[in-house]
């Protein structure tokens, strides 16, 4: 069917602007992905999945601009032993990074993967985004998966004993970046990937995770604050049985944000947790788009997002939980909530549940509030400030996600990081 | 101590006047208590004391050791001494009552030009202080009053007070949820807080609680205002007779 015209003009135009890298082995991976693109067009303002969140500037043909934003705080996880892997405005750069080698896990250039020729990674590239296009289109993946010019290959076999930390800089005002990193956890390995940093003026980064039978991922996120910049981020998540994946992403600000999860569970007894907290201010637009889909015996998933919103600040949530027949004694959950500090800001909310088992337990929950004036006098009758009292209010708010991270080091670095910018008024 | 002239105080939202003159002075080292039936403006005195919103004061003044405290936020009016024990302590999930006493201490302390007191300092004394209110470690690390039984949360509130030391406690009912075992051990967590420099302000409908914690002086509050003022009998006189003839004598 043919693209309707304004979508068909504003896919060309974006199109224009990329070069598919050469790298060999992926080339048809890419030039499939370019086709799904060309099928789907990129998204526009009129798509149901995109009712909530505009999507101009991330498709926008016109070359991204965003000021740097330099901040004296100290480094998130500066202190934490971990394998470093750092991109500037996109690009790797071996100079800022460690050696890539560590125990238990192989990581290469996704550009080497061809000449070093690795089995996994041809099998993955692009696989997991081309099978979550479907029941919903996400363009701007198969997007990525045909220009991404730079990411990694992580293939873990063992536990390596520090997580393995992904460090986007943004260096240019101007910088338009796409990555696109694969990953394969074998059976009973297990690894955690950490990932910061503002990334670019304009970052579309995709990454796919192949995570095996009885392996375990976990995930800690923090996107950077630089106000201008704007994101479109999936996670294509595939688990096999009795494996674990559990990922958490704090975003303060940003202009715009949209991280979509799409999440299979294919294995029996697995578990998949995805939590986020997000604190935005002003012109700030964040979205969290979810899909979990139940496709095997007895697992479970957890969704639970908290908002924070001022100033006029926008929240969205788009979050599914689907479960295909047979995959009973399924327990899904899900949770989003917003705190609302002042009638300009709001949050945009669609829950979704289908259901084709029988035997299952799925609930799912969504709310919007302001501070709770009386647990704020209370704090305050015992002396606390009023600003002491809205940010212990708004921390004791968002632990329900933060909560979610097992690492005790790794929640206390975020809990540490969002007092820090609460008490600094963001 | 403190002193409350002719207080008179409307609802923000609506023209409802509740406290009608109320005159009252608390010396430092004594205990008065303030009885009186359902509405009659007990409560209202309290939140209006300790800062709570949607109060409009329209006449009167309420000053401790001199000090306005009308003008002062709830913060502020903590730090210059009042505390108030909730009729209802509030839940706040999330946030730990260690840390949440631990911030007010030197939230309060820092307010007063004082230093902060040390983690370990402030370990040691809460510790001590829970212990004598049956206040076991578990309760301490839990989010602050979530969870915790009628009786666990005003011993919360006693523990609060003798973390802070205030120099004017405002009880508003105290003793409401309580059995007898948990009333005494909160009234003997109040005792033990008595001292020459504190005054104490202990609302309450029943006489019970003051057989625990033994006023010095007793006022019957009717109607947003002071009606009666007396010794620790009349407050056996309402537990006898109810506040029918005490209120029928005054009009």
């Amino acid at each position: 069917m043919a693209l309707p015209e304004v979508k068909q003009t504003a896919t060309e135009a974006r199109l224009a602007t990329l070069t598919m890298p050469e790298a060999g082995c992926t080339r048809a991976a890419r030039e499939d992905a370019l086709a799904r693109v060309l099928e789907m067009g990129l998204p526009g303002r009129r798509d149901e999945y995109w009712k909530y969140t505009r999507p101009d500037t991330l498709i926008s043909a016109e070359q991204p601009h965003a000021a740097l934003f330099h901040s004296d705080e100290p480094l998130l996880f500066g202190n934490l032993d971990r394998l470093k892997i750092v991109f500037i405005d996109g690009v790797f750069s071996a100079e800022d990074s460690d050696d890539l080698e560590l125990e238990g896990v192989n990581i290469d250039r996704i550009e080497d993967i061809c000449c070093k020729d690795i089995h996994w990674a041809k099998e993955l590239y692009g696989v997991l985004e081309t099978r979550g296009q479907s029941p919903v289109q996400r363009p701007l993946a198969a997007l990525n998966t045909a220009f991404a010019a730079d990411g990694v290959a992580i293939h873990v076999t063992g536990k390596p004993t520090k997580p393995i930390s992904l460090i986007y800089r943004h260096a240019s005002e101007t910088s338009d970046a796409m990555l696109h990193h694969i990953i394969r956890v074998e059976s009973g390995a297990e690894v955690t990937i950490l990932e910061n940093g503002p990334a670019a003026s304009r970052f579309n980064k995709c990454i796919e995770i192949d995570i095996a039978d009885g392996g375990t991922l976990h995930h800690v996120r923090a996107q950077g604050r630089d106000h201008e910049r704007c994101a479109a981020t999936h996670m294509f998540t595939r688990l096999g049985r009795e494996s674990v994946f559990k990922s958490f992403t704090l975003t303060v600000n940003g202009v715009l944000t949209r991280n979509e999860q799409v999440i299979e569970l294919t294995g029996d007894d697995a578990i998949a947790h995805v939590a986020g907290a997000c604190v935005g201010d002003g012109d700030f637009h964040h979205d969290d788009t979810v899909f979990v889909t139940h496709d095997a015996v007895n697992c479970e998933s957890r969704q639970v997002f908290k908002k924070v919103l001022r100033n006029g600040a926008t929240g969205v949530f788009q979050g599914k939980i689907l479960v295909k027949e047979g995959a009973q004694k399924t327990d899904g959950y899900q949770i989003s909530q917003s705190l609302l500090l002042d009638d300009d800001s709001q949050f945009l909310a669609k829950p979704e549940l289908e259901i084709y088992a029988d035997d299952v337990a799925c609930s799912h929950g969504s709310t919007s509030g302001a501070i709770d004036e009386t647990a704020l006098f209370y704090l305050r009758s015992r002396g606390v400030s009023v600003k002491d009292a809205t940010n212990m209010l708004t921390l004791a708010f968002l632990a329900e996600a933060v909560d979610e991270i097992e690492d005790e080091v790794l929640s206390e670095a975020i809990v540490n990081r969002l007092e820090g910018w609460l008490s600094r008024h963001i | 101590m403190l002193e409350i002239k002719n207080l008179h105080v409307k609802l923000e939202e609506e023209e409802k006047q509740i406290l009608k003159g109320v005159d009252l002075t608390v010396e430092a080292g004594k205990v008065h208590a303030i009885m009186g039936p359902n509405g009659s403006g007990k409560s209202t005195l309290s939140y209006v004391l300790s800062g709570r919103d949607g109060y409009e004061v329209t006449e009167g003044s309420a000053t401790l050791e001199g000090a306005d405290l009308l003008e002062m936020e709830p913060e502020e009016r903590a730090a210059a001494g009042i505390f108030l024990a909730f009729q209802y302590p509030v839940e706040i999930p999330g946030v730990g009552n260690m840390t949440f006493l631990r911030t007010a201490v030197n939230a309060q302390r820092k307010a007063r030009g004082e230093e902060e007191l040390s983690a370990a300092d402030f370990l040691k004394e809460v510790r001590a202080k829970a212990k004598s209110l049956k206040i076991d470690a578990d309760m301490l690390k839990r989010p602050v009053n979530v969870g915790f039984s009628g009786g666990e949360k005003k011993r919360n509130e006693i523990l609060q007070m003798a973390m802070l030391e205030p120099k004017m406690c405002i009880l508003d009912e105290t003793d409401s949820g309580l059995d007898v075992d948990a009333m005494k051990l909160v009234a003997e967590g109040v005792n033990a807080l008595r001292d020459e420099g504190r005054g104490f302000l202990v609302i309450t409908h029943y006489q019970r609680l003051l057989d625990h914690i033994k006023p010095d002086v007793v006022h019957i509050m009717a109607d947003g205002r002071i009606v009666k003022t007396g010794g620790p009998e009349l407050a056996l006189e309402v537990e006898n007779n109810g506040y029918a003839d005490i209120l029928a004598e005054v009009n």
